[in-house]
């Protein structure tokens, strides 16, 4: 066995050809296997491998009809990008053997009512396009499906119901339009025109308070982010301007024609949307990214327009490839590229914007931000002749509309753009971008430029980005992250604090103990309180015991959190009021202020062990002090990662609590009779579940002031903003502002799950029908979103 | 009604590799049992001028990271090229072997791989000279790796002299 890590052959643990494991024993593996691979690259065309595998499935039927009608559920649900092979196949089993196809009609209803009860909404529409597309295969009567649009439909006549669950019963029967709209005007044109016009109705009378959330952009140039059930009723209604004629969908089955007309078709059964429960979850409202048009892509073939039903089919069957594959990230790339009918269109501008697309989505990306960053790499190695160049391109675009770009995207912008440079040794043109320098350093262009550097210094060293940059852009390059020591200057040792904090440091070299840096302290004048009993909050012994220990600290990060862990008791001791965190903090800053990275990772290290809490780090960032770091992007860092933390310490608790729940139930089910120590064991239980009760709701209040304390901060700075301008009479919309409201958005859009439990509070509380209607219109935008 | 299919969503980034320590303190079984658990992951191919304050941030992009652990020559006591990152969830560590491994920190490819989980000792390089077996062994110049291996620096050493 080699001893060494990986062999260099490749950079990853995906070999280049699948490894052959043993012959699969069982032949359900083998179907799996064989009806999971169709449609892949063959040397026969896919019509005679479809062929053939319908042979095969049909002479396995009598014993494996299950496994069958299983896997071919399954593919319907996971694999929406080869939808039409999937009918095919099925139109061909059909007409081979009419009561199976009966039996998978039956089945995929089955999975469509599961699907719908569990929430998975996203995959319900996909078993809906494959059951409509199954009547271009003459499985289903063109009517049944007619019959299931009008029930989906008559959802939108509901009353009191939320309006993303009639946009979701919409959506399902005009995203399957583009498959199946020709056939069912052919046979049922005047039910479809009703059907047609009661969804205009709906459409034009649902509210849409939430796009302006939504949107990338702010500005409708040059392209508009449509709401995404707007952009595809302009996709429909063109499509059906155009008789319904769609050219871009492969459709294996026409060449199937003479032998699946042949074929016996059945009808759906009755289907009624499942009623309205509080435990639906429907899926939020969408914006359609849009960055390119027919005028991006130079030569080649042309981009179709974007209500073009061809955009919407293409966007489809990409963004499912990445659903399907973002693990691999070789296969994905290899997948989006290899896109059927890939000749016709200019397949890297859509992969690129498509990736883009789900990279910006707000409130937050399907996949973790990283895989998109590697994604686009891998696509650049497999195509570098052309890819690279589109990335640029669009990285380019993006930069010039930098100005109406929302915040949180530009964030994510920010932490792609440095991670992509950093594989490529930050190589770019600069000085194409030499216009920033001539705007104020606070408008988004220089300011990105700045946050970008800043990254990228974080992936390298200082020097390295000095060098990369020309010598006209200094004034955007991130300061030298070195510290900031209150007491180096040795010759002004009247700054309080100067001797004792040579005493400190000497005790810590000569390895003290808690308890004799505390007696070492002890000294230490108190000004804030004249009546010093010792234990009360005394910021000079904070100030000088923080910065000499982070400064004898200061190598690495390793180095600083030994420190804090070391003198643990000291800092818990010293920081024990709500001030003396605060204070805490304060010094953090003031020695790293040229760090911000070792900022964050200290305030996480402390918040961790619990030297200063959630609340105090969102008081500091909101803090007088603070204003001037106030739209920095590592600041929202640090606020966001300090919220994830207190959602997960609750979540955790919660989980014990239901396991300790639950580990009584089964106690409870398993109990004969008054057995003593099976008692004992219960009451023990029944302790441990009231003291587990107790702490979860602690933490959910604990939780809850952090959520009151940050709005109610962005409340008292904005409105503060606002009055100001008013007064002055001058715009309020001022680089500051912007950053500010959508900081704000972005703590709703990133946090709405946990928020929506204290709905209540917040608008008892904060925001009320006093407040700015600006302010309060991100409170209605957010509202909206489940509304 | 979750059915998966096996044949579809391969997931192979995040396998276990060849690679077994043979100072592991236990059997294969187990040591196989502790890598499929894991959220610690070994990182090579480091340049020695790689810090903890790169790797914390390249890592960070696939979760909260626990603890990084940098590898050193064991008699120098310098970094020489690997480290440990220590994730607080095993999903945390699976994306940044699907999205972090093979691609570049400090210019160079690096490699992750399971681990076991941390033991004091296992932050030495363990070839002779100090710092990684791979070290000892390799004949290319790599300037960010202290140059030529430890072997072929000893031969043209021997070289030099033997030329007078």
């Amino acid at each position: 066995m080699s001893r060494r890590r990986h062999a260099d052959e490749n950079d990853g643990g995906q070999p280049h050809k699948r490894r052959r494991t043993s012959e699969p024993v069982e032949i359900e593996d083998r179907l799996e296997s064989l009806i999971c691979r169709v449609g892949e690259k063959s040397t026969s065309s896919l019509e005679s491998n479809l062929e053939g595998l319908a042979g095969v499935l049909e002479a396995d039927l009598p014993n494996y009809k299950n496994k069958i009608l299983r896997i071919l559920c399954a593919v319907a649900r996971l694999l929406p990008e080869k939808l039409t092979i999937y009918t095919t196949l099925v139109g061909l089993l059909n007409a081979r053997n009419y009561n199976f196809g009966g039996e998978f009609v039956e089945a995929m209803i089955r999975q469509l009512k599961e699907t719908l009860k569990s929430n998975l909404f996203n995959e319900a529409v996909y078993l809906v396009r494959f059951l409509c597309d199954l009547v271009n295969c003459h499985v289903i009567a063109a009517p049944s499906v007619v019959a299931l649009f009008e029930n989906f439909v008559c959802v939108t006549q509901e009353d009191d119901v939320p309006q993303v669950r009639c946009d979701w019963y919409v959506y399902a029967v005009l995203s399957s339009l583009p498959w199946v709209g020709k056939e069912l005007y052919e046979k049922k044109d005047v039910e479809m025109d009703r059907l047609l016009n009661q969804i205009d109705g709906y459409l034009k009378r649902r509210q849409k308070t939430h796009v302006v959330m939504l949107q990338v952009w702010t500005a409708d140039k040059p392209h508009p982010q449509e709401e995404y059930l707007d952009c595809l009723w302009a996709q429909i209604q063109k499509l059906k301007k155009d008789r319904w004629q769609e050219r871009h969908i492969l459709r294996p089955y026409v060449a199937f024609d003479s032998v699946l007309c042949e074929a016996l078709q059945h009808n759906l059964p009755p289907f009624t949307p499942p009623p309205h429960s509080d435990s639906a979850i429907y899926p939020m409202p969408r914006v359609i990214f849009r960055m390119f048009d027919y005028t991006d892509a130079p030569e080649g073939p042309v981009m179709p327009g974007s209500h073009s039903v061809e955009r919407f089919v293409i966007e489809e069957n990409l963004h499912c490839i990445i659903k399907s594959h973002w693990r691999e990230r070789k296969t994905c790339a290899a997948q989006l590229l290899s896109y059927p009918g890939k000749s016709k269109i200019p397949l890297n501008y859509h992969i690129v914007e498509v990736i883009f697309g789900e990279l910006f989505q707000l409130p937050s990306p399907p996949h973790v931000e990283v895989m998109y960053t590697t994604l686009l790499i891998e696509l650049c190695k497999l195509q570098p002749g052309s890819l690279p160049q589109v990335l640029a391109q669009a990285t380019e675009m993006m930069y010039m509309r930098l100005d109406t770009m929302n915040t949180t995207c530009v964030d994510r912008f920010v932490n792609w753009f440095s991670h992509h440079l950093s594989n490529f040794q930050f190589r770019w043109s600069w000085d194409d971008w030499a216009d920033c320098l001539t705007v104020d350093l606070e408008k988004p262009k220089p300011k990105f430029v700045k946050e970008v550097l800043e990254k990228c210094m974080r992936l390298s060293y200082h020097q390295r980005i000095v060098d990369i940059v020309p010598s006209n852009f200094s004034a955007l390059i991130p300061a030298d992250p070195i510290f900031t020591y209150k007491y180096a200057d040795e010759s002004n040792t009247s700054i309080p604090g100067y001797t004792m904090s040579l005493s400190v440091g000497n005790a810590i070299k000569n390895r003290a103990s808690n308890e004799e840096i505390l007696t070492v302290l002890k000294d230490v004048p108190n000004h804030e309180d004249d009546d010093d009993e010792g234990e009360s909050f005394n910021p000079l012994k904070i100030e000088v015991f923080l910065q000499t220990l982070l400064h004898l600290a200061a190598k690495s990060f390793s180095h600083s959190f030994s420190a804090l862990a070391k003198f643990h008791e000291v800092l818990k001791t010293l920081s024990d009021s709500d001030e003396g965190k605060l204070h805490v903090l304060r010094v953090v800053y003031d020695v790293w202020k040229n760090h911000p990275q070792m900022i964050s990772v200290l305030v996480d290290k402390m918040i961790r062990t619990q030297i200063v809490d959630c609340v105090a780090v969102a008081n500091w960032i909101f803090s007088q002090d603070m204003t001037h770091e106030f739209t920095r992007f590592y600041v929202w860092e640090i606020l966001h990662s300090t919220i994830r933390k207190m959602n997960k310490h609750v979540q955790k608790i919660q989980k014990e609590l239901e396991d300790s729940k639950e580990k009584l139930e089964k106690q409870h089910q398993k109990k004969d009779s008054g057995d003593e120590d099976e008692m004992e064991e219960d009451s023990q239980l029944e302790e441990q579940i009231e003291r587990l009760q107790e702490k979860v709701e602690s933490a959910q209040s604990e939780q809850k002031n952090l959520f009151l304390v940050i709005f109610q901060r962005f409340i008292m700075m904005l409105t503060e903003h606002v009055a100001r301008c008013e007064t002055a009479g001058t715009d309020l919309n001022t680089p500051w502002y912007k950053n500010c409201i959508e900081r704000l958005q972005q703590i709703f859009l990133m946090h709405h799950a946990t928020i929506q439990q204290y709905m209540g509070t917040l608008e008892n509380l904060l925001f009320t029908a006093e407040l700015d209607h600006h302010i309060l219109a991100i409170y209605q935008q957010f509202c909206s979103l489940q509304a | 009604m979750s059915v998966q299919l096996n044949a579809l969503f391969s997931d192979s980034y995040v396998e276990i590799s060849q690679y077994r320590d043979q100072h592991f303190k236990g059997n294969r079984y187990e040591q196989e049992k502790l890598l499929k658990q894991s959220s610690t992951l070994y990182v090579g191919n480091l340049s020695f001028y790689t810090t903890e304050e790169q790797v914390y941030e390249l890592f960070s992009k696939s979760g909260d990271v626990k603890r990084i652990i940098i590898g050193l020559d064991k008699i120098k006591k310098t970094a020489c090229g690997f480290c440990f990152v220590e994730y607080y969830t095993r999903a945390d560590a699976e994306n940044a072997m699907r999205f972090i491994n093979g691609t570049r920190l400090d210019d160079r490819i690096i490699r992750t791989d399971w681990d076991a989980g941390f033991r004091e000792g296992r932050q030495y390089g363990r070839g002779k000279s100090g710092g990684q077996v791979r070290d000892e062994y390799r004949q290319d110049y790599d300037p960010a790796r202290g140059g030529y291996g430890k072997l072929t620096q000893l031969q043209r050493n021997t070289d030099g002299r033997n030329k007078f």
